[in-house]
Protein backbone atom coordinates (compact mmCIF):
# COMPACT_ATOMS: atom_id res chain seq x y z
CA UNK A 1 0.00 0.00 0.00
CA UNK A 2 2.71 2.47 1.08
CA UNK A 3 6.32 2.10 0.02
CA UNK A 4 8.80 4.54 1.47
CA UNK A 5 12.23 4.90 -0.12
CA UNK A 6 14.98 7.06 1.34
CA UNK A 7 12.57 9.72 2.64
CA UNK A 8 13.84 12.55 4.83
CA UNK A 9 12.01 15.33 6.61
CA UNK A 10 14.23 18.11 8.01
CA UNK A 11 16.47 16.64 10.73
CA UNK A 12 13.52 14.89 12.30
CA UNK A 13 13.05 11.71 10.32
CA UNK A 14 14.95 9.60 7.83
CA UNK A 15 13.40 6.43 6.44
CA UNK A 16 15.65 4.31 4.20
CA UNK A 17 13.05 1.71 3.42
CA UNK A 18 9.62 0.89 4.81
CA UNK A 19 6.60 -0.93 3.39
CA UNK A 20 3.14 -0.73 4.91
CA UNK A 21 1.06 -3.63 3.69
CA UNK A 22 -2.63 -3.45 2.84
CA UNK A 23 -4.88 -5.01 5.47
CA UNK A 24 -2.19 -4.92 8.14
CA UNK A 25 -2.14 -3.27 11.51
CA UNK A 26 1.25 -1.59 11.74
CA UNK A 27 2.44 -0.08 14.99
CA UNK A 28 5.08 2.63 15.12
CA UNK A 29 6.97 2.70 18.39
CA UNK A 30 9.93 4.68 19.65
CA UNK A 31 11.07 7.40 22.02
CA UNK A 32 9.33 10.76 22.00
CA UNK A 33 10.86 13.10 19.45
CA UNK A 34 12.02 10.23 17.25
CA UNK A 35 9.69 11.20 14.38
CA UNK A 36 6.75 8.79 14.82
CA UNK A 37 4.10 11.48 14.39
CA UNK A 38 6.06 12.99 11.50
CA UNK A 39 5.81 9.68 9.66
CA UNK A 40 2.00 9.69 9.98
CA UNK A 41 1.86 13.35 8.90
CA UNK A 42 3.90 12.51 5.81
CA UNK A 43 1.55 9.66 4.89
CA UNK A 44 -1.47 11.97 5.33
CA UNK A 45 0.40 14.60 3.26
CA UNK A 46 -0.26 17.29 5.80
CA UNK A 47 3.49 17.89 5.42
CA UNK A 48 5.77 17.05 2.49
CA UNK A 49 9.09 15.27 2.54
CA UNK A 50 12.31 16.97 1.45
CA UNK A 51 13.81 14.02 -0.42
CA UNK A 52 13.07 10.45 -1.48
CA UNK A 53 9.77 8.98 -2.50
CA UNK A 54 6.60 7.61 -0.94
CA UNK A 55 4.48 5.43 -3.19
CA UNK A 56 0.78 4.94 -2.50
CA UNK A 57 -0.65 2.05 -4.52
CA UNK A 58 2.47 2.37 -6.67
CA UNK A 59 1.88 6.05 -7.41
CA UNK A 60 4.18 8.79 -6.08
CA UNK A 61 2.39 10.49 -3.20
CA UNK A 62 3.07 13.98 -4.51
CA UNK A 63 1.10 13.14 -7.66
CA UNK A 64 -2.02 12.19 -5.71
CA UNK A 65 -4.50 15.02 -5.07
CA UNK A 66 -3.89 15.87 -1.38
CA UNK A 67 -7.55 16.35 -0.48
CA UNK A 68 -8.66 13.14 -2.21
CA UNK A 69 -5.78 11.33 -0.47
CA UNK A 70 -6.72 12.62 3.00
CA UNK A 71 -10.30 11.44 2.49
CA UNK A 72 -8.94 7.92 2.00
CA UNK A 73 -5.92 8.09 4.31
CA UNK A 74 -7.44 9.77 7.36
CA UNK A 75 -5.31 10.88 10.28
CA UNK A 76 -6.32 11.38 13.88
CA UNK A 77 -3.83 13.50 15.85
CA UNK A 78 -2.86 12.73 19.44
CA UNK A 79 -5.10 15.49 20.80
CA UNK A 80 -8.07 15.14 18.50
CA UNK A 81 -10.00 18.26 17.65
CA UNK A 82 -13.43 18.62 19.18
CA UNK A 83 -15.66 21.06 17.34
CA UNK A 84 -18.32 23.36 18.80
CA UNK A 85 -21.64 21.60 19.06
CA UNK A 86 -22.96 18.29 20.29
CA UNK A 87 -21.83 14.69 19.88
CA UNK A 88 -23.88 14.28 16.69
CA UNK A 89 -22.18 17.30 15.07
CA UNK A 90 -18.78 15.95 16.07
CA UNK A 91 -19.43 12.49 14.69
CA UNK A 92 -20.83 13.77 11.40
CA UNK A 93 -18.20 16.43 10.74
CA UNK A 94 -15.76 13.98 9.12
CA UNK A 95 -18.43 12.98 6.58
CA UNK A 96 -19.16 16.66 5.96
CA UNK A 97 -15.49 17.50 5.43
CA UNK A 98 -15.00 14.60 3.05
CA UNK A 99 -18.28 15.36 1.23
CA UNK A 100 -19.68 11.90 1.92
CA UNK A 101 -23.41 11.24 2.50
CA UNK A 102 -24.68 11.85 6.02
CA UNK A 103 -25.96 8.89 8.05
CA UNK A 104 -29.01 8.44 10.26
CA UNK A 105 -28.94 8.55 14.07
CA UNK A 106 -29.15 4.72 14.24
CA UNK A 107 -25.70 4.44 12.68
CA UNK A 108 -24.37 7.10 15.03
CA UNK A 109 -25.66 5.24 18.09
CA UNK A 110 -24.04 2.05 16.76
CA UNK A 111 -20.72 3.88 16.56
CA UNK A 112 -21.16 5.21 20.11
CA UNK A 113 -21.83 1.67 21.29
CA UNK A 114 -18.78 0.41 19.45
CA UNK A 115 -16.73 3.11 21.21
CA UNK A 116 -18.23 2.10 24.58
CA UNK A 117 -19.89 5.47 25.01
CA UNK A 118 -23.27 5.58 26.72
CA UNK A 119 -24.21 9.07 25.62
CA UNK A 120 -27.00 10.92 23.87
CA UNK A 121 -26.22 12.44 20.47
CA UNK A 122 -27.59 15.82 21.54
CA UNK A 123 -25.20 16.03 24.49
CA UNK A 124 -22.76 18.91 24.30
CA UNK A 125 -19.11 17.88 23.95
CA UNK A 126 -18.01 20.45 26.57
CA UNK A 127 -19.08 18.05 29.29
CA UNK A 128 -17.12 15.06 27.98
CA UNK A 129 -13.92 13.86 29.63
CA UNK A 130 -10.66 13.63 27.68
CA UNK A 131 -11.11 9.91 27.10
CA UNK A 132 -14.71 10.36 25.93
CA UNK A 133 -13.65 13.07 23.51
CA UNK A 134 -10.96 10.79 22.13
CA UNK A 135 -13.55 8.06 21.54
CA UNK A 136 -15.93 10.50 19.82
CA UNK A 137 -13.07 11.48 17.51
CA UNK A 138 -12.29 7.82 16.82
CA UNK A 139 -15.96 7.17 16.08
CA UNK A 140 -15.89 10.12 13.68
CA UNK A 141 -13.21 8.54 11.53
CA UNK A 142 -14.77 5.06 11.62
CA UNK A 143 -17.93 6.61 10.15
CA UNK A 144 -15.85 7.94 7.25
CA UNK A 145 -14.85 4.37 6.34
CA UNK A 146 -11.44 5.37 5.00
CA UNK A 147 -9.05 2.96 3.33
CA UNK A 148 -6.28 3.74 5.81
CA UNK A 149 -6.52 4.89 9.43
CA UNK A 150 -3.51 6.80 10.70
CA UNK A 151 -3.87 6.97 14.46
CA UNK A 152 -1.47 8.96 16.65
CA UNK A 153 -1.61 7.55 20.18
CA UNK A 154 -5.32 6.72 19.84
CA UNK A 155 -5.60 5.59 23.44
CA UNK A 156 -3.47 8.25 25.17
CA UNK A 157 -6.41 9.62 27.15
CA UNK A 158 -7.90 6.23 28.06
CA UNK A 159 -7.43 4.14 31.18
CA UNK A 160 -5.79 0.73 30.76
CA UNK A 161 -8.95 -1.37 30.57
CA UNK A 162 -10.74 0.97 28.15
CA UNK A 163 -7.54 1.18 26.10
CA UNK A 164 -7.56 -2.59 25.58
CA UNK A 165 -11.23 -2.58 24.60
CA UNK A 166 -10.98 0.31 22.17
CA UNK A 167 -7.82 -0.90 20.41
CA UNK A 168 -9.43 -4.31 20.08
CA UNK A 169 -12.49 -2.71 18.46
CA UNK A 170 -10.29 -0.67 16.08
CA UNK A 171 -8.27 -3.72 15.06
CA UNK A 172 -11.42 -5.78 14.56
CA UNK A 173 -12.94 -3.02 12.46
CA UNK A 174 -9.77 -2.82 10.35
CA UNK A 175 -9.58 -6.57 9.78
CA UNK A 176 -13.26 -7.23 9.11
CA UNK A 177 -13.59 -4.32 6.68
CA UNK A 178 -10.35 -4.87 4.75
CA UNK A 179 -8.88 -1.58 5.97
CA UNK A 180 -5.29 -0.73 6.88
CA UNK A 181 -4.25 0.79 10.17
CA UNK A 182 -1.04 2.56 11.12
CA UNK A 183 -0.88 3.40 14.80
CA UNK A 184 1.69 5.34 16.78
CA UNK A 185 1.82 4.01 20.32
CA UNK A 186 4.01 4.48 23.35
CA UNK A 187 2.90 1.08 24.62
CA UNK A 188 5.03 -1.83 23.48
CA UNK A 189 2.46 -4.08 25.12
CA UNK A 190 -0.38 -2.79 22.92
CA UNK A 191 1.90 -2.92 19.87
CA UNK A 192 2.92 -6.50 20.58
CA UNK A 193 -0.60 -7.63 21.29
CA UNK A 194 -2.42 -6.19 18.27
CA UNK A 195 0.04 -5.54 15.44
CA UNK A 196 0.89 -7.52 12.34
CA UNK A 197 4.04 -5.49 12.12
CA UNK A 198 5.97 -3.25 14.52
CA UNK A 199 8.29 -0.53 13.29
CA UNK A 200 10.62 0.95 15.88
CA UNK A 201 11.97 4.40 15.21
CA UNK A 202 15.19 5.24 17.05
CA UNK A 203 16.08 8.90 17.38
CA UNK A 204 18.71 10.10 14.87
CA UNK A 205 18.88 6.70 13.20
CA UNK A 206 17.47 5.97 9.76
CA UNK A 207 14.49 3.62 9.73
CA UNK A 208 15.37 0.51 7.77
CA UNK A 209 12.74 -2.20 7.75
CA UNK A 210 13.93 -5.76 7.76
CA UNK A 211 11.93 -8.78 6.79
CA UNK A 212 10.10 -10.42 9.68
CA UNK A 213 10.41 -7.48 12.06
CA UNK B 1 -30.19 82.18 10.60
CA UNK B 2 -28.17 85.05 9.08
CA UNK B 3 -25.81 82.93 6.99
CA UNK B 4 -22.53 81.28 7.94
CA UNK B 5 -20.45 82.58 10.88
CA UNK B 6 -16.96 82.97 9.47
CA UNK B 7 -14.38 81.99 12.10
CA UNK B 8 -11.74 84.63 12.79
CA UNK B 9 -8.21 83.45 13.56
CA UNK B 10 -8.53 84.42 17.22
CA UNK B 11 -11.82 82.49 17.46
CA UNK B 12 -10.13 79.36 16.16
CA UNK B 13 -7.19 79.95 18.49
CA UNK B 14 -9.66 80.22 21.40
CA UNK B 15 -10.57 76.55 20.83
CA UNK B 16 -7.03 75.59 21.89
CA UNK B 17 -8.08 76.36 25.45
CA UNK B 18 -9.34 72.76 25.55
CA UNK B 19 -5.80 71.50 24.88
CA UNK B 20 -4.44 73.80 27.61
CA UNK B 21 -7.11 72.49 29.97
CA UNK B 22 -6.20 68.89 29.16
CA UNK B 23 -2.49 69.63 29.66
CA UNK B 24 -3.29 71.19 33.04
CA UNK B 25 -5.37 68.17 34.11
CA UNK B 26 -2.71 65.58 33.16
CA UNK B 27 -0.03 67.68 34.86
CA UNK B 28 -2.03 67.90 38.11
CA UNK B 29 -2.93 64.18 37.96
CA UNK B 30 0.68 63.23 37.29
CA UNK B 31 -0.19 61.42 34.06
CA UNK B 32 2.83 61.72 31.78
CA UNK B 33 1.03 62.30 28.51
CA UNK B 34 1.90 65.99 27.89
CA UNK B 35 4.28 65.20 25.02
CA UNK B 36 1.73 63.05 23.15
CA UNK B 37 -1.04 65.63 23.60
CA UNK B 38 1.19 68.43 22.30
CA UNK B 39 2.43 66.38 19.34
CA UNK B 40 -1.11 65.29 18.43
CA UNK B 41 -2.42 68.87 18.61
CA UNK B 42 0.42 70.28 16.53
CA UNK B 43 0.21 67.46 13.97
CA UNK B 44 -3.55 67.85 13.62
CA UNK B 45 -3.21 71.61 13.09
CA UNK B 46 -0.32 71.43 10.61
CA UNK B 47 -1.85 68.53 8.65
CA UNK B 48 -5.25 70.20 8.33
CA UNK B 49 -3.80 73.59 7.38
CA UNK B 50 -1.65 71.93 4.70
CA UNK B 51 -4.59 69.87 3.42
CA UNK B 52 -6.68 73.05 3.31
CA UNK B 53 -4.15 74.78 1.05
CA UNK B 54 -3.72 71.67 -1.10
CA UNK B 55 -7.50 71.39 -1.54
CA UNK B 56 -7.78 75.09 -2.44
CA UNK B 57 -5.05 74.58 -5.04
CA UNK B 58 -6.67 71.42 -6.42
CA UNK B 59 -10.14 73.01 -6.61
CA UNK B 60 -8.74 76.00 -8.48
CA UNK B 61 -6.60 73.91 -10.87
CA UNK B 62 -8.85 70.98 -11.73
CA UNK B 63 -7.02 68.28 -13.66
CA UNK B 64 -7.70 64.54 -13.97
CA UNK B 65 -4.09 63.66 -13.22
CA UNK B 66 -3.98 65.61 -9.95
CA UNK B 67 -7.18 63.88 -8.76
CA UNK B 68 -5.75 60.47 -9.67
CA UNK B 69 -2.47 61.25 -7.85
CA UNK B 70 -4.37 62.29 -4.69
CA UNK B 71 -6.40 59.05 -4.76
CA UNK B 72 -3.21 57.00 -5.30
CA UNK B 73 -1.55 58.72 -2.31
CA UNK B 74 -4.63 58.07 -0.15
CA UNK B 75 -4.65 54.38 -1.10
CA UNK B 76 -0.91 54.02 -0.48
CA UNK B 77 -1.19 55.65 2.96
CA UNK B 78 -4.22 53.52 3.86
CA UNK B 79 -2.50 50.27 2.86
CA UNK B 80 0.70 51.24 4.69
CA UNK B 81 -1.36 52.14 7.75
CA UNK B 82 -2.98 48.68 7.78
CA UNK B 83 0.48 47.04 7.72
CA UNK B 84 1.53 49.23 10.65
CA UNK B 85 -1.61 48.73 12.74
CA UNK B 86 -1.49 44.93 12.82
CA UNK B 87 0.84 43.79 15.57
CA UNK B 88 1.60 40.30 14.19
CA UNK B 89 4.13 39.92 11.35
CA UNK B 90 2.43 39.75 7.96
CA UNK B 91 3.64 37.52 5.15
CA UNK B 92 4.40 39.04 1.74
CA UNK B 93 1.47 37.27 0.03
CA UNK B 94 -0.88 38.49 2.76
CA UNK B 95 0.35 42.08 2.33
CA UNK B 96 -0.26 41.70 -1.39
CA UNK B 97 -3.83 40.55 -0.76
CA UNK B 98 -4.45 43.48 1.61
CA UNK B 99 -3.37 45.88 -1.14
CA UNK B 100 -5.38 44.09 -3.84
CA UNK B 101 -8.57 43.97 -1.78
CA UNK B 102 -8.26 47.61 -0.69
CA UNK B 103 -7.82 48.78 -4.28
CA UNK B 104 -10.53 46.53 -5.71
CA UNK B 105 -13.11 47.20 -2.99
CA UNK B 106 -12.67 50.95 -2.56
CA UNK B 107 -12.28 51.81 -6.24
CA UNK B 108 -15.33 49.75 -7.26
CA UNK B 109 -17.51 51.47 -4.65
CA UNK B 110 -16.04 54.89 -5.32
CA UNK B 111 -16.69 54.57 -9.06
CA UNK B 112 -20.28 53.47 -8.50
CA UNK B 113 -20.91 56.14 -5.90
CA UNK B 114 -19.51 59.05 -7.90
CA UNK B 115 -20.81 58.11 -11.33
CA UNK B 116 -24.12 56.41 -10.56
CA UNK B 117 -25.28 57.89 -7.23
CA UNK B 118 -23.94 61.47 -7.37
CA UNK B 119 -23.21 61.65 -11.11
CA UNK B 120 -20.39 64.17 -10.88
CA UNK B 121 -19.22 66.13 -13.89
CA UNK B 122 -16.45 66.42 -14.88
CA UNK B 123 -15.58 62.95 -13.61
CA UNK B 124 -12.44 64.16 -11.84
CA UNK B 125 -14.08 67.06 -9.96
CA UNK B 126 -11.90 67.12 -6.80
CA UNK B 127 -14.60 68.88 -4.72
CA UNK B 128 -16.57 65.60 -4.69
CA UNK B 129 -13.94 63.05 -5.61
CA UNK B 130 -11.44 63.75 -2.83
CA UNK B 131 -13.64 64.03 0.30
CA UNK B 132 -15.81 61.08 -0.72
CA UNK B 133 -12.74 58.96 -1.56
CA UNK B 134 -11.31 59.95 1.83
CA UNK B 135 -14.35 58.69 3.69
CA UNK B 136 -14.63 55.47 1.68
CA UNK B 137 -10.91 54.64 1.82
CA UNK B 138 -10.58 55.64 5.49
CA UNK B 139 -13.47 53.51 6.69
CA UNK B 140 -12.42 50.55 4.54
CA UNK B 141 -8.93 50.85 6.02
CA UNK B 142 -10.35 50.58 9.54
CA UNK B 143 -12.49 47.59 8.55
CA UNK B 144 -9.66 45.75 6.82
CA UNK B 145 -7.28 46.44 9.76
CA UNK B 146 -9.74 44.75 12.12
CA UNK B 147 -10.27 41.92 9.63
CA UNK B 148 -6.53 41.35 9.21
CA UNK B 149 -5.93 41.27 12.98
CA UNK B 150 -8.76 38.83 13.55
CA UNK B 151 -7.79 36.61 10.61
CA UNK B 152 -4.11 36.40 11.58
CA UNK B 153 -4.89 35.84 15.29
CA UNK B 154 -7.58 33.29 14.44
CA UNK B 155 -5.39 31.30 12.07
CA UNK B 156 -2.70 31.05 14.77
CA UNK B 157 -5.10 30.29 17.62
CA UNK B 158 -7.10 27.71 15.65
CA UNK B 159 -4.09 26.12 13.96
CA UNK B 160 -4.69 22.73 15.56
CA UNK B 161 -8.39 22.68 14.67
CA UNK B 162 -7.76 23.76 11.08
CA UNK B 163 -5.03 21.17 10.59
CA UNK B 164 -7.20 18.46 12.17
CA UNK B 165 -9.93 19.32 9.67
CA UNK B 166 -7.48 19.10 6.77
CA UNK B 167 -6.38 15.67 8.03
CA UNK B 168 -9.99 14.52 7.60
CA UNK B 169 -10.08 15.70 4.00
CA UNK B 170 -11.55 19.18 4.45
CA UNK B 171 -10.67 21.78 1.83
CA UNK B 172 -8.77 24.82 3.16
CA UNK B 173 -11.91 26.92 2.59
CA UNK B 174 -14.02 24.66 4.82
CA UNK B 175 -11.23 24.17 7.38
CA UNK B 176 -10.75 27.94 7.82
CA UNK B 177 -14.44 28.89 7.55
CA UNK B 178 -14.92 29.68 11.25
CA UNK B 179 -11.91 31.98 11.38
CA UNK B 180 -12.82 33.69 8.09
CA UNK B 181 -16.41 34.31 9.24
CA UNK B 182 -15.19 35.75 12.54
CA UNK B 183 -12.79 38.07 10.74
CA UNK B 184 -15.57 39.34 8.48
CA UNK B 185 -17.83 39.89 11.50
CA UNK B 186 -15.19 41.82 13.43
CA UNK B 187 -14.46 44.02 10.43
CA UNK B 188 -18.02 44.92 9.50
CA UNK B 189 -19.55 45.28 12.97
CA UNK B 190 -18.22 48.79 13.83
CA UNK B 191 -19.72 50.19 10.60
CA UNK B 192 -23.10 48.61 11.37
CA UNK B 193 -22.97 49.94 14.95
CA UNK B 194 -22.16 53.42 13.65
CA UNK B 195 -25.22 53.29 11.40
CA UNK B 196 -27.43 52.28 14.31
CA UNK B 197 -26.31 55.22 16.49
CA UNK B 198 -26.33 57.77 13.69
CA UNK B 199 -28.65 60.76 14.12
CA UNK B 200 -29.58 59.81 17.68
CA UNK B 201 -26.35 59.29 19.56
CA UNK B 202 -24.30 61.63 17.38
CA UNK B 203 -24.40 63.69 14.23
CA UNK B 204 -21.84 62.51 11.72
CA UNK B 205 -18.87 64.76 10.97
CA UNK B 206 -19.63 65.26 7.31
CA UNK B 207 -23.22 66.25 7.98
CA UNK B 208 -22.25 68.59 10.84
CA UNK B 209 -19.67 70.23 8.59
CA UNK B 210 -22.20 70.74 5.82
CA UNK B 211 -24.82 72.18 8.18
CA UNK B 212 -22.28 74.55 9.76
CA UNK B 213 -21.24 75.77 6.34
CA UNK B 214 -24.80 76.76 5.52
CA UNK B 215 -26.20 73.79 3.60
CA UNK B 216 -29.79 72.79 4.38
CA UNK B 217 -29.96 69.93 6.91
CA UNK B 218 -32.17 67.99 4.47
CA UNK B 219 -29.50 68.10 1.75
CA UNK B 220 -26.85 67.28 4.35
CA UNK B 221 -28.88 64.27 5.48
CA UNK B 222 -29.39 63.05 1.92
CA UNK B 223 -25.66 63.16 1.38
CA UNK B 224 -25.02 61.52 4.73
CA UNK B 225 -27.38 58.62 4.02
CA UNK B 226 -25.86 58.09 0.60
CA UNK B 227 -22.27 58.25 1.86
CA UNK B 228 -23.05 55.98 4.81
CA UNK B 229 -24.45 53.35 2.44
CA UNK B 230 -21.42 53.83 0.20
CA UNK B 231 -19.12 53.31 3.19
CA UNK B 232 -21.02 50.19 4.24
CA UNK B 233 -20.74 48.82 0.72
CA UNK B 234 -17.07 49.60 0.45
CA UNK B 235 -16.17 48.18 3.88
CA UNK B 236 -18.16 45.01 3.15
CA UNK B 237 -16.73 44.56 -0.33
CA UNK B 238 -13.14 45.28 0.72
CA UNK B 239 -13.37 42.94 3.70
CA UNK B 240 -15.00 40.17 1.64
CA UNK B 241 -12.23 40.46 -0.94
CA UNK B 242 -9.65 40.46 1.82
CA UNK B 243 -10.89 37.46 3.81
CA UNK B 244 -11.56 35.40 0.69
CA UNK B 245 -8.12 36.11 -0.78
CA UNK B 246 -6.27 36.44 2.53
CA UNK B 247 -7.02 33.05 4.09
CA UNK B 248 -5.54 31.31 1.04
CA UNK B 249 -2.12 32.75 1.86
CA UNK B 250 -2.03 30.50 4.94
CA UNK B 251 -2.07 27.38 2.75
CA UNK B 252 0.31 26.15 0.08
CA UNK B 253 -0.55 24.52 -3.24
CA UNK B 254 -0.56 21.12 -1.51
CA UNK B 255 -3.37 22.36 0.74
CA UNK B 256 -1.11 22.29 3.76
CA UNK B 257 -1.27 24.89 6.53
CA UNK B 258 1.88 27.02 6.48
CA UNK B 259 1.99 28.70 9.87
CA UNK B 260 5.30 28.68 11.70
CA UNK B 261 5.14 27.96 15.43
Amino acid sequence: MFEIHDVAYKDILHVKHLTIKKGNVTSIVGQSGSGKTTLLRLLNRIISYDQGEILFHGQPLHRVDPIALRRQVVMLPQNPAIYNGNIRDNLLIGLKFSEKPMVADDSLYKILKLMKLKKELKENTDKLSGGEKQRVALGRILLMEPEVLLLDEPSSALDESTEQLIIEVLVQYTKSNGKTMVMVTHSKKIAGQFSDEIVEIIKDQPVNQREGV
Amino acid sequence: MDGVIELQLWQMAAAYVFVVLLLFIVKVKGISREKEILIASVRMTVQLVLVGYVLVYLFNHMHPLSTIIVIAIMEAFAIHNIFKRVKKPLSKPLKKMIAVSMLLGTLTCLTYFLFVVIRISPWYDPRYFIPIAGMIIGNSMTGVSLGVSRLVDGMHAEKHLIESSLMLGATPKIAAKGVVDNAFDAAILPTINTMVGMGIVFLPGMMTGQILSGISPITAIEYQIAIMLGILGSVALTVIFFVQLGFKTFFNEENQLIIED
